[in-house]
């Protein structure tokens, strides 16, 4: 019997490691979340500090990049002076100014992950990653694969380890090339900590070699335990947990280790001298951290502060319009933003809305012929209920390139003598004539456009894998209202109110469900848009909406459509529905809409360098829409880079000022809420939705390499649920480089409007939401309704702030400054 | 204008579309794409439109003989044109795809830091394309395979900062430079065959190649056999197939037109162009036939079980170009065209689209989900079926047996010579080799049967150079001046061996001598810059150093007898001076050429390329 207590706790540190593993789930439901998710229980540049030196983690912009912002008056002086002078204290601002523009530091990452485990090759001078991830991961990309293998694993009900054993035992040949490890696998327990004893030798060391080990290859790593975690993810279930790849990884290291030393080693601890540092000990703060958070600091405020300025000069009160045109919902989304702005340009009667894209109608999605669900609503929600379509027209479109059969070795000799000449002419006309083809991800296939949608709830209709088919009238006015409410939208109906969802086509983008709607977990909004409208027209829901108080005339329609923001096109659905004066004024506003769509391509391209930003509105547009199916496109849109504010209140806080879509917004009107109850549901969301997309943006701009997936060009598909560079790579979670090259890293500003007390209270009631706050993963300025002042959240409280920026540039039309410009465009405030 | 200088035309058209590229600057992209999409554009139209001209007229097949570099008592190094159906098809195909190509990369690369190198590689392989299939002997072919070799290499380490690339490439170089020793062996053993440089217009000649070939049927089976592996080699086939896959680390359109198309089916083009080399040679033509089956049957089972896109279209295509060896051996030459075009495009195409097959494939399941399709294999008993498939996984072992049978014992060798030090080298060699000199010129009475070993006992001293030059870890320098040493020795052995005169020792010895001292001075800069230098890692220095990098890749090159030096003709020369008997020194001689190219690489690799030493910005994890 062992006398002393084991200090290992497999348990803990498979639940710890997981913790730290990057958490993104497949390709298909790829949803933005903050990379460094584990550290958010920290303040934010602790966490930082504590990334970069346990994981080697980059967690900045490089001191050469601050200086050159600073020479160019990105990062103004005023404002570093002022933080420093918070930070410092007035006297030292002479001397950190002179650290942060001068000083020269020696930049050295030596993180502390690896440090153990690299003892392999220093005092045994083998390269055990070398010998074995190659058949780790090819092992391990078989196993989960989604369809792209003709022969599939062939065991696999069993689970990983349990396949692999099963295999093992009936086969010829070995996935070892030594007996030991073979015989641990078939006649032994196969217990981590005894293969640990093997390898490592100390009990203390355990865990560090466990995250050594996972940490070389955290992007497989963290695929298995998200799969682990959330099974249903994957089409064709795959059943994995961390602690069997981890067991199967230490076999093959055995593996490796006797047929390197012909059985003849010793524990990696007999020869270590001295033990590294551990992991998790305290960091301790250097001055180059303070320099670094210093800049951070300075960098971001020289933003905000212009953006705050700009609201207080360009700061509009409501002027009511009494011939409403229509009326239009759009996602938070800030690419939705300058499309608003030119929606409310061209038909001054009209008012738009935000709000996050779901719309506030939760449920799964079953498309007509679909084997399986999509979930339409934010991914932590668990909706109850199914939305199905019937009565689909038209086919999928098939492409032979794609199909298994051109692998196979006879058909494969036909295929490529019959099929091969007319690739040549497919890859041809692709080039010289991009179009729409099956390969196309298309934001409008999602729902066929003319099929119907099983909305209503109907009495004897029996529940489906436990989801209720559609909604009762009950549970639709409950979310129509709550919807209207949290935007402010209770009276002065317009005849027509659009409920745009968005969602985005491209082609060969294998992140493709980055760029639809977060809020319908990374599909396109197209569904709930009609849904909604649908519960909205319903005249019994109208009826109990009366009951409520929500009085929506007998003449306004809702109309649902889909706006895809890569070609800037909109779909709207059921226009059949539209009485005929509707009708008349619905083709009046379709052309609104449709100039709206030419300008903002407009606004856009001036980031395209494909694209000359000077010619016409509709030319442009034609040029975005072929750039949405070109092959050879990497970019097709930019997403959400450089977004950095998230404002929640009235239009006219930023109606009349350019903010270069920058900001997410979410309408609310503080006037019928004063207590903050419906506050709380519209920010509880804000951190992970915004924060998460607003920190992976950041996090995968600042280590595009490290925390980011590298540039796409060379990304190989693994299994249909990754991509990894090459063929024996590891998976790359995160952005690929051509999203994020023109995002500058800076925490999202939320812009509140409502008094101080409320939104205090606000955030403080809900513990996950106010750790966002208090930590300062997103910042937070409050805007006084009454005194229009502004007050910054910091260490718990709000302190009243004063805007530094003198100027702020007036103009009639933004136009001439989008076509001279390509990077991001100052704040103006527009006549 | 005559044909003659019309052709000189196609060939200078993308060489001076390389050489302009070279001297723009990175950043505008827009000239470089120019250039780029101009040079294999106009190349396209013109030649299609002079291909219809031919067609229309005969078709008849062409033959020049160009240049002639270096010319001695019996002895012509003389470049050579041909063009016929072979090579006519081989331009469409290749010039077809590479102007598609060079578009779609125009806006797929932007804003790549390598956007400039990626054009540059592009336009010289294309280079190499080119004198590759126009090529009317095999010393013409063999100055476009070398550059093809070097540009795929440049090209799989495109991403240079990270380790996976470049470890790749240098895997892939090492399979090329085993290519290397079939085509150096093969021209070898012709010269002394037919007593010159054969062209390929030649072998059509029955008359002149029967009658040699019946008296010498070993000597023709055996230059077929060299002709075959540089072939299977490049083609990826058994047992060299797992290279093809790993090729695929650079930007996809340049891994679908050289690993999906160009490059890999080159192999085929020198079976076609050797055809009637070995037309009669029987078993040679089982040879291939087995050669040919044997891969695609395993290649396809290997496509069946992979799980990433590019491996899958990798191991299909590797599969494909099997049948096309088996359509050569049984001379069905219009047929293996036709795949051969078939295939090249298929695979291009879906190399291209191959990122789609997320959404593509997500989606299809999506309306047809099937829980496991049963597929063939299901039928077969478990134990056989689980053994197949782990095999097919573990790639039949072919990665780990090119380490097993080359790499491996290479080191070991190497290992054995770590007496070799650079004050052992000073002190002992160095006077050896003075020796070795003074004996060259004074001629003393030598017992014949010594005389007669001393050129292979030389040629094993150049040959234990490079070994240990290959296998050094620590001293950058020493490694360098080892090669240097190498082509001296060589030279020694060569000069006992037969009547060697001065000028050809000068000018063969010419191309080392400068492109060693540029490496010499260029290693040392490097050192009084970054201090501590040694193999035993890879450095990145190209990150701050990307200029020195570059020449020092052109003294590599310069060292290891590529077609910018007189030393690529040089070592023609030497082989002419070998006898046919005298395999062992041709093999010692082969040896030390193909090592020493390899040593050359690795010295680049490890010193430029990789994950940078310093770690002040962001630097990439090793398993990416």
């Amino acid at each position: 019997m062992e006398s002393s207590i084991s200090s290992f706790n497999e348990h803990q540190v498979l639940h710890e490691l997981k913790h730290y593993l990057p958490a993104q789930a497949p390709l298909k439901d790829f949803i933005h979340h903050n990379t460094l998710h584990a550290f958010q229980n920290f303040p934010f540049f602790t966490a930082l500090r504590k990334a970069n030196k346990i994981f080697g983690y980059s967690v900045s912009l490089s001191l050469p990049e601050f200086r050159s912002l600073y020479h160019t008056k990105k990062i103004s002086d005023t404002i570093l002076e002022k933080i420093i002078a918070n930070k410092k204290g007035e006297e030292n601002i002479k001397i950190w100014k002179e650290k942060l523009a001068l000083q020269a530091y020696t930049i050295r990452c030596d993180p502390r992950i690896g440090q153990l485990r690299s003892n392999w090759k220093k005092e045994y001078n083998i390269d055990l990653d070398l010998l074995i991830h190659p058949t780790l991961f090819r092992v391990l990309c078989s196993y989960l694969d989604q369809g792209i293998a003709i022969w599939n694993f062939p065991a696999h009900e069993l689970g990983f380890l349990a396949s692999i054993k099963e295999m093992e035992r009936n086969t010829y040949s070995s996935f070892f090339k030594t007996q030991r490890a073979r015989d641990l696998l078939l006649n032994n327990s196969c217990e981590i900590k005894d293969l640990l004893k093997l390898i490592v030798g100390d009990e203390s060391l355990y865990k560090q070699y466990i995250f050594d080990q996972q940490f070389a290859h955290q992007g497989w790593s963290g695929m298995a335990s998200t799969i682990e975690d959330q099974p249903e993810t994957l089409l064709d279930p795959k059943k994995i947990s961390l602690k069997d790849l981890i067991t199967f990884e230490l076999l093959l290291e055995i593996d490796a280790l006797d047929h390197k030393f012909d059985k003849i080693w010793s524990p990696l601890a007999m020869r270590l001298e001295t033990k590294p540092v551990d992991l998790f000990a305290e960091v301790e703060e250097t001055e180059l951290n303070e320099v670094f958070s210093l800049w951070q600091e300075a960098y971001e405020w020289s933003y905000y502060d212009e953006v705050l300025t700009g609201i207080r000069s360009g700061m509009v009160t409501k002027k009511e319009i009494f011939t409403k045109s229509f009326q239009v919902m759009f996602c938070i989304d800030d690419r939705e933003t300058s499309l608003r702005d030119y929606l409310e340009k061209l038909d001054p009667n009209c008012e738009t809305f935000s709000t996050p894209g779901f719309f506030g109608v939760e449920f799964y999605f079953q498309p007509e012929h679909g084997k399986s669900y999509t979930k339409q609503c934010p991914a932590p929600v668990m909706p109850k209920f199914l939305i199905k379509e019937i009565g689909i027209k038209g086919e999928r479109k098939k492409d032979v390139h794609f199909a298994k059969h051109t692998h196979g070795l006879f058909r494969g000799w036909l295929i490529s003598q019959t099929i091969g000449f007319w690739s040549a002419f497919r890859l041809f006309i692709n080039i010289f004539r991009p179009s729409i083809s099956p390969a196309t991800a298309s934001s409008f296939s999602h729902m066929d456009r003319l099929s119907q949608l099983s909305i209503e709830h109907k009495d004897e209709q029996p529940n489906v894998n436990g989801l209720q088919v559609g909604f009762t009238y009950e549970e639709m006015a409950t979310r129509v209202d709550a919807l209207l409410q949290s935007i402010g939208l209770i009276k002065n109906f317009a005849p027509i109110v659009y409920v745009i969802g968005h969602g985005s086509s491209s082609v060969n983008n294998p992140h493709y469900a980055a760029y639809n709607c977060g809020a319908c977990c990374g599909r396109p909004g197209s569904v709930n848009a009609r849904v909604v409208s649908f519960m909205a027209n319903h005249p019994k829901v109208r009826e109990i909406l009366k009951t409520k108080g929500m009085i929506i005339p007998a003449e306004t329609q809702f109309i649902g459509g889909l706006h895809d923001t890569t070609r800037d096109e909109i779909v709207f659905y059921d226009e059949g529905s539209l009485n005929s004066v509707n009708q008349t004024i619905h083709s009046k506003n379709v052309q609104t809409f449709t100039k709206g769509l030419d300008l903002n391509s407009k606004e856009r391209s001036r980031r395209f360098d494909s694209i000359d930003t000077k010619s016409s509105a509709e030319k442009i547009h034609k040029k975005i829409l072929t750039r949405s199916v070109s092959l050879f496109e990497p970019r097709p849109e930019l997403n959400h880079a450089t977004n950095a504010l998230c404002i929640v209140g009235n239009r006219e806080l930023t109606k009349k000022i350019f903010l270069d879509r920058r900001a997410f917004t979410n309408s609310y009107d503080h006037k019928i809420d004063p207590e903050g109850k419906i506050l709380v549901n519209i920010m509880k969301p804000l951190g992970p939705v915004c924060g998460g997309i607003n920190l992976e943006y950041f996090f995968s701009r600042v280590d595009n390499q490290k925390l980011g997936a590298g540039t796409k060009l060379p990304h190989n598909v693994m299994g249909l649920f990754g991509v990894a560079n090459g063929i024996d790579g590891d998976l790359r979670p995160g952005l690929p480089s051509q999203m994020i090259e023109v995002h500058e890293p800076i925490r999202l500003l939320i812009i509140v409007e409502h008094f101080p007390d409320v939104v205090l209270k606000t955030i403080k009631s809900v513990d996950a939401m106010y750790e966002w706050f208090i930590n300062e993963w997103v910042n937070l300025v409050v805007i006084d309704p009454e005194t229009r002042e502004f007050y910054v959240f910091k260490n718990g409280s709000f302190k009243s702030y004063e805007p530094d920026t003198q100027i702020i540039k007036i103009v009639d039309d933004i136009t001439p400054l989008l076509e001279k410009h390509t990077d991001n465009i100052s704040v103006h405030v527009i006549k | 204008m005559t044909t003659e200088s019309l052709f000189h035309i196609f060939i200078f058209i993308p060489l001076i579309g390389f050489l302009l590229s070279l001297f723009i600057s990175g950043k505008n992209e827009k000239l470089i794409s120019s250039i780029a999409f101009l040079t294999v554009g106009i190349h396209f139209i013109t030649f299609f439109a002079y291909v219809i001209y031919w067609v229309m007229n005969g078709h008849e097949t062409l033959n020049f003989k160009d240049i002639v570099l270096f010319k001695t008592t019996g002895y012509e190094f003389y470049v050579d044109f041909l063009f016929d159906k072979i090579t006519a098809v081989y331009f469409f195909v290749g010039s077809l795809l590479t102007f598609m190509v060079t578009i779609y990369s125009r806006a797929y690369l932007h804003r790549e830091s390598g956007y400039k190198r990626f054009f540059n590689s592009l336009l010289f392989f294309y280079v190499g394309y080119n004198v590759t299939i126009f090529a009317g002997n095999l010393e013409t072919l063999f100055m476009g395979w070398e550059i093809l070799g070097i540009c795929s290499f440049l090209l799989i380490a495109f991403y240079r900062d990270r380790y996976l690339p470049v470890k790749n490439a240098l895997k892939v170089f090492t399979v090329y430079r085993i290519g290397d020793l079939g085509i150096i062996l093969a021209m070898w053993m012709s010269h002394h065959l037919w007593h010159q440089n054969i062209t390929f217009i030649q072998l059509q000649n029955d008359e002149l190649i029967h009658s040699q070939l019946e008296n010498h049927s070993l000597i023709g089976i055996f230059i077929s056999i060299m002709i075959l592996i540089t072939a299977a080699a490049k083609s990826a086939q058994l047992p060299f197939s797992s290279w093809l896959p790993r090729a695929m680390e650079g930007p996809t359109p340049s891994s679908a037109i050289f690993y999906g198309s160009l490059s890999v089916h080159l192999g085929v083009f020198l079976l076609l162009r050797t055809y009637q080399l070995w037309e009669n040679q029987y078993s040679v033509r089982i040879l291939i036939g087995i050669l040919g089956f044997a891969t695609s049957v395993i290649t396809s089972l290997i496509a069946r079980v992979q799980s990433s896109v590019k491996s899958q279209i990798a191991y299909s295509s590797a599969s494909q170009i099997g049948l096309i060896f088996i359509e050569a051996a049984l001379g069905l030459e219009n047929l293996a065209l036709i795949h051969f075009a078939g295939n090249a495009f298929l695979r291009t195409y879906q190399l291209l689209v191959s990122p789609s097959v997320v959404s593509y494939l997500i989606r299809e399941q999506f309306y047809n989900y099937v829980p496991r399709p049963l597929t063939i294999e299901d039928s077969w008993p478990k134990k056989i079926e689980y053994s197949i498939y782990l095999l097919s996984i573990k790639e039949f072992n072919l990665d780990s047996f090119m380490y097993t049978i080359l790499w491996n014992p290479l080191k070991r060798l190497g290992k054995k010579l770590n007496f070799l030090t650079l004050k052992r080298l000073f002190i002992f060699f160095i006077p050896a080799y003075v020796i070795g000199l003074i004996c060259l010129y004074t001629k003393p009475n030598m017992p014949e049967e010594i005389h007669e070993y001393l050129p292979a006992f030389f040629s094993l001293i150049g040959l234990m150079m490079v070994l240990k030059s290959f296998s050094e870890r620590k001293n950058v320098m020493l490694s360098w001046i080892l090669v240097i040493m190498n082509h001296f020795w060589v030279a020694l052995a060569i000069s006992f061996n037969e009547n060697f005169t001065y000028s050809q020792v000068h000018f063969y010895l010419s191309g080392i001598v400068v492109a060693g001292a540029v490496g010499y001075i260029c290693l040392n800069k490097l050192k009084s810059i970054e201090k501590n230098i040694d193999l035993n890692q890879f450095y990145g220095h190209a990150y701050e150093h990307p200029k020195l990098a570059f020449i020092f890749l052109l003294a590599c090159l310069g060292l290891t007898g590529f077609p910018i030096t007189p030393t690529f003709i040089g070592e023609d020369l030497i082989f002419s001076h070998i006898h046919e008997d005298q395999y062992v020194l041709a093999l010692f001689t082969t040896l030390s050429f193909i090592i020493d190219g390899l040593a050359l690489v690795r010295i680049y690799a490890r010193v430029f390329l990789g994950p940078h030493v310093k770690t002040y910005h962001e630097t990439p994890y090793r398993s990416s």
